[in-house]
């Protein structure tokens, strides 16, 4: 094939793909820690609310994990304005969706965590008098993050990726940035040679950070 | 409402295109995978790193980019596929180096005892595999794969971006015409559901079922 290539078309627009990398990040952190905080209380209340409660709690995860990303990415941005009065932009939107995906997984991560926390550990805690607030605070939480760090990074991985979903809604991420370079410059295949690397690159380097906090914090299971 | 009624006909042969494109990746990928997933637990070292660096590479990226990758990119390198081919081989490519690790996984966590008691009776490789190490093997292999069967059928409606009219397409079709979009979209999200929900209940079911295996 006498297909000749041209980075250079690419390179003059590098500013379009090194703002959506960082966007694509800080989306991804943003949506990662809400996420952290509706899976926490969600899992929370699973393990000590009533039957309606769980029942509630389940139904919220098992819609989410059963339903494409990019089909919550269009109902939350197209969809939901045309019933309730909110007006949101497609960055907006797109966290909001991304952070109610991301709570869903972590709902049942935390659960897991949960109960992996020995008895012993709570027993003590009961032992010297800590109050069950104390306890949670104290004890479990702790515990139960330094069980569940290895599947935390899992899931801060796959969200980086699930970023890429956001250009269906333009917003302008790294994705967004090399489809908009395709179609302006017709150099497709050299705009996408350079971001599959940017992707790896960076999710390489998250995995690496996030495995030294493991080595630090990580309980190891015996 | 009563649109979303009315499109049902034209939403399920949409979900015809899903399915088959979730069924033709899940059976290619299987294949694929299994190989691979052999090779890369006993092949030889050079072919280990070699499926090692294609598992990694393909999981380090977005599906979508893959997807993108495969139908605007490979075109200059004079492959030229039309939409659902460009998307299937996308597919069974992300879905291949998934199913390597699930098969890596799955035999590598038979104990090594396993393997050295069927060696001192004198079992050969392949009957070690056949008797031994695959019947325990499956039993791990199944669950996080019935459950990746059903990241398959949601990862099919990335396709509709390239235009292949498949339940996420033919729901975006009726709502360009309709202007009233969240009744397809729930519609939408229940025909997902019935599917996925469907297989990851079968996955806990077959976990539950398996769980007696222990090292």
């Amino acid at each position: 094939m006498d297909y000749h290539y041209n980075f250079g078309l690419v390179w003059r627009h590098f500013d379009k793909l090194s703002y959506g990398m960082l966007l694509s990040l800080e989306l991804a952190l943003l949506c990662f820690g809400v996420g952290i905080i509706i899976g926490l209380l969600l899992a929370l209340l699973h393990v000590s609310g009533g039957r309606l409660t769980r029942t509630l709690v389940a139904a919220y995860v098992e819609t989410i994990r059963n339903v494409p990303l990019i089909l919550l990415v269009y109902l939350v941005f197209y969809g939901l304005p045309t019933i309730i009065n909110v007006h949101y932009n497609a960055v907006a939107s797109f966290v909001l969706t991304l952070s109610l995906y991301a709570g869903a997984y972590l709902v049942e991560t935390f659960r897991a965590g949960l109960a992996a926390v020995s008895r012993g550990v709570i027993e003590a805690g009961m032992a010297i008098g800590l109050t069950p607030l104390q306890r949670l605070v104290y004890v479990r939480l702790p515990t139960m993050f330094r069980i569940i760090l290895p599947s935390l990074s899992n899931t801060f991985i796959s969200l980086f990726k699930d970023t890429s979903i956001a250009s269906v809604i333009a917003v302008p991420e790294l994705t967004y940035g090399a489809n908009w370079i395709g179609t302006n410059t017709f150099r497709t295949i050299e705009v996408y040679t350079i971001i599959t690397p940017m992707y790896l690159a960076t999710g390489y380097a998250i995995v690496l950070l996030l495995r030294q906090l493991e080595r630090t914090f990580a309980v190891r299971r015996t | 409402m009563s649109t979303a009624i009315y499109s049902i006909p034209f939403l399920l042969s949409g979900l015809a295109v899903t399915l088959t494109m979730a069924l033709l990746v899940v059976v290619l990928s299987l294949l694929l995978g299994g190989t691979l997933g052999m090779a890369v637990t006993y092949g030889p070292r050079p072919l280990r790193w070699t499926v090692r660096l294609f598992s990694d590479v393909v999981r380090g990226i977005p599906i979508l980019v893959l997807i993108f990758f495969v139908f605007y990119g490979l075109p200059a390198t004079g492959i030229n596929l039309p939409n659902f081919a460009a998307a299937t081989v996308a597919l069974v490519v992300y879905k291949t180096a998934q199913t390597v690790e699930y098969v890596r996984g799955a035999v590598q966590s038979i104990h090594d005892g396993q393997t050295e008691a069927a060696k001192s009776i004198g079992l050969t490789f392949e009957q070690r595999m056949a008797y031994v190490i695959l019947p325990q093997a499956i039993r791990r292999f199944l669950p996080p794969w019935i459950n990746g069967v059903a990241d398959a059928v949601k990862g099919t409606a990335l396709v509709s971006l390239l235009g292949v009219t498949d339940l996420m397409h033919a729901v975006q079709q009726v709502v360009g015409r309709t202007y009233d979009p969240m009744p397809l979209y729930v519609l939408g999200a229940a025909i997902y559901f019935t599917i996925n929900y469907g297989l990851s209940s079968l996955s806990r079911h077959v976990e539950g079922r398996y769980a007696y295996i222990r090292d």
